[in-house]
């Protein structure tokens, strides 16, 4: 198992904000649109720094969608922020229409994403947004592991024309890939090579995948780790060329087990290779107030829970 | 009741029944021989956009012919008189006023009106609404039909559009305007409130939106369905200037308020016309009625409408 380790620990959200603040100054068509949410998006050095080209929306989300559709006509790149919740249902027919069908550049960017918001509880803990998103014609659904990560694909999405929905988070997670590292759309990132499992996982998972694969070897088990950051596109060849070695699959997301990225494989491999394969993700249900570790506890979306799916879809083959 | 453009105070409601096409003729006339050469030329469009409308409708036997015709004269003006704008079409349009069409099922009259202006070849418009064609239902980017810059169809959403776009114009240091039309049913969507709040509260002073005020929806009179009230004072109220035209099908009161909105645009603030058209205007039997919103004429009713319009420009 190949090591991986960190020195800090920083949440996702900032990853983009920081992000932003370099758009901001590298590309004059890059515009910020706000719902009332500037602090937690960490969209104020955006702010501050380029006053004219960053719209305060007001707690009006499906008007957000709508101007941000608007400023694409004259040639903007509009990037919205607002909680994961408030970019996906609550404006769905807006971004769809107005952006999805309309064939817009705009850059959807959600924060606090799933369970590890945390206190609030389910009310904004959205876990169906992927779902949601990744359904669209044309949208391209991005769920980057880290701060790094997230600085990486916030910076790469401004230069990838078309509707993009970038998924990101509320708590402090290890930072543990490059900060240069050069973020492809649409290309998996290979974490670990194995041979006896393959281990697909997004967004905060990929860190208890890691997690749970030196679990997994200090028991012998051989796990393939992947990093899907773009859930749509999906990269069938680097799923296809693991399974093909591995034989199983664990998916992993911190998202409703329907709709998510294990459908997407489940989809791509019941086409191309049937597979055995284990979901680590919320089973048909809400989440609810607590912390953050506590709730991936008791959901099960955690390393102890990603090497018992390992060693059952092991046993399926 | 006569079509709009005549004198008032004239009855022909008795005689209509009788004389239809008698009638359709005198208010033709006296329609043209009261006009400036400007409303002359344009009312030519007028009638021969009409056509098309009645005719698109019959053709696929689907679509919205009332509302299509009662804003006919105000998309005529903006697109042959008002508004600057360029028919080969450049999806950012730098440099021109641009329109969004907020209650997208009015597409008709759109369609029409643009491939009257050059956008497209007007044999086109013998697709609406059939497979594999570029004039959908309601108006789609998806196909790549000149003169459409984003979809309409599901309602509430075009200010918010219109929005966006007025101030990338302003980031862009481009003088045009934007013009966006909605229903007044329409404004039973929140989102419009949101638009109207937000456009007001930044001075988006580069924005007319014009309500089609013909006081009908599907199911009924707005008023019966879910008022809107005193919808002038709540404009005001939201900060927003507001114009009153009472005669929403006659081309010259048409252009006088475009005129003075743009005039009023000067003190910051965005400008609503409040624009009071006929649903079903120039089709004397889809007029005074919510029940042409959205149905299609048959083959006898395609010729009376017909009858009542001439052909100007030529057909499709």
């Amino acid at each position: 198992m190949k090591k991986y380790t960190f020195t800090e620990k920083k949440d996702t959200r900032s990853g983009f904000g920081v992000a932003m603040a370099e758009l901001g100054a590298s590309n004059p068509k890059v515009v910020a649109l706000c719902a009332d949410l500037i602090g937690s998006l960490k969209l104020g050095d955006f702010q501050k720094q380029f006053p004219d080209r960053f719209f305060q929306i007001g707690i009006a989300e499906a008007n957000m969608m709508g101007i941000a559709a608007g400023l694409t006509i004259g040639g903007y790149i509009p990037f919205t922020g607002t909680f994961a919740n408030f970019s996906t249902g609550r404006v769905y027919d807006q971004i769809r229409q107005s952006i999805a069908y309309s064939g817009k550049n705009v850059k959807i960017c959600a924060s606090h994403a799933g369970l590890t918001l945390g206190e609030d509880g389910a009310t904004h803990q959205i876990l169906e947004d992927i779902g949601m998103m990744k359904m669209l014609p044309h949208m391209t659904v991005i769920n980057p592991c880290d701060f790094n990560q997230t600085r990486a694909a916030t910076l790469a999405i401004a230069d990838y024309h078309g509707p993009v929905y970038l998924r990101f988070g509320r708590p402090v997670v290890p930072i543990f890939t490059e900060r240069d590292q050069e973020f492809i759309v649409g290309k998996a990132w290979m974490v670990n090579e194995g041979t006896d499992v393959s281990i697909f996982a997004t967004g905060h998972l990929v860190w208890e995948a890691i997690l749970a694969g030196e679990i997994l070897a200090e028991q012998g088990i051989d796990a393939e780790i992947i990093n899907i950051h773009t859930i749509k596109p999906l990269d069938d060849e680097a799923v296809l060329r693991s399974v093909a070695k591995t034989r199983c699959v664990v998916s992993a997301e911190e998202h409703q087990i329907a709709g998510g990225l294990g459908d997407s494989i489940a989809n791509l491999l019941a086409r191309k290779a049937p597979a055995p394969q284990e979901y680590i993700g919320v089973n048909d249900s809400f989440g609810e107030s607590g912390t953050p570790e506590q709730l991936m506890d008791k959901y099960k979306l955690n390393a102890a829970a990603i090497v018992e799916a390992a060693k059952r879809a092991i046993a399926r083959k | 009741m006569p079509c709009k453009g005549l004198p008032r105070g004239i009855d022909f409601i008795a005689l209509r029944h009788r004389i239809r096409p008698v009638l359709a003729l005198i208010c033709m006339t006296i329609s043209i021989v009261n006009m400036a050469p400007t409303t002359e030329k344009l009312q030519a469009v007028v009638y021969q956009v009409r056509r098309d409308i009645v005719r698109m409708v019959h053709g696929c036997q689907s679509g919205h012919p009332g509302g299509s015709l009662g804003c006919t004269e105000l998309l005529v003006a903006l697109y042959h008189e008002v508004m600057t704008h360029n028919p080969a079409f450049e999806a950012d349009g730098i440099g021109e006023d641009l329109f969004f069409l907020s209650n997208g099922h009015i597409s008709p009259v759109w369609y029409s009106v643009l491939a009257h202006a050059g956008y497209f070849p007007k044999a086109e418009l013998a697709t609406f609404r059939k497979l594999n064609s570029r004039v959908q239902g309601h108006p789609a980017t998806h196909e790549g039909l000149p003169g459409i810059r984003v979809a309409s169809g599901s309602l509430g959403q075009g200010i918010s559009v219109a929005i966006g776009a007025a101030q990338a114009k302003k980031l862009n240091h481009d003088d045009k305007l934007v013009y966006v039309l909605t229903g007044d049913g329409e404004l039973q969507e929140g989102q419009n409130w949101e638009a109207i709040m937000y456009a007001a509260h930044n001075k988006v002073n580069n924005l007319v939106l014009i309500v089609d005020y013909n006081g009908q929806q599907i199911d009924g009179p707005v008023d019966k369905i879910n008022t809107l009230g005193n919808l002038k004072a709540k404009m005001e109220a939201f900060g927003w200037n507001v114009l009153d035209q009472p005669n929403g099908n006659d081309l010259a009161a048409i252009i006088e308020s475009l005129a003075e909105a743009k005039t009023l645009l000067a003190e910051t603030k965005p400008v609503v016309i409040l624009l009071k058209t006929e649903m079903g205007n120039g089709v004397d039997f889809m007029m005074n009625s919510h029940k042409w919103h959205g149905i299609a004429p048959d083959d006898e009713q395609l010729a009376t409408a017909l009858a009542q319009n001439p052909e100007t420009l030529g057909d499709y």
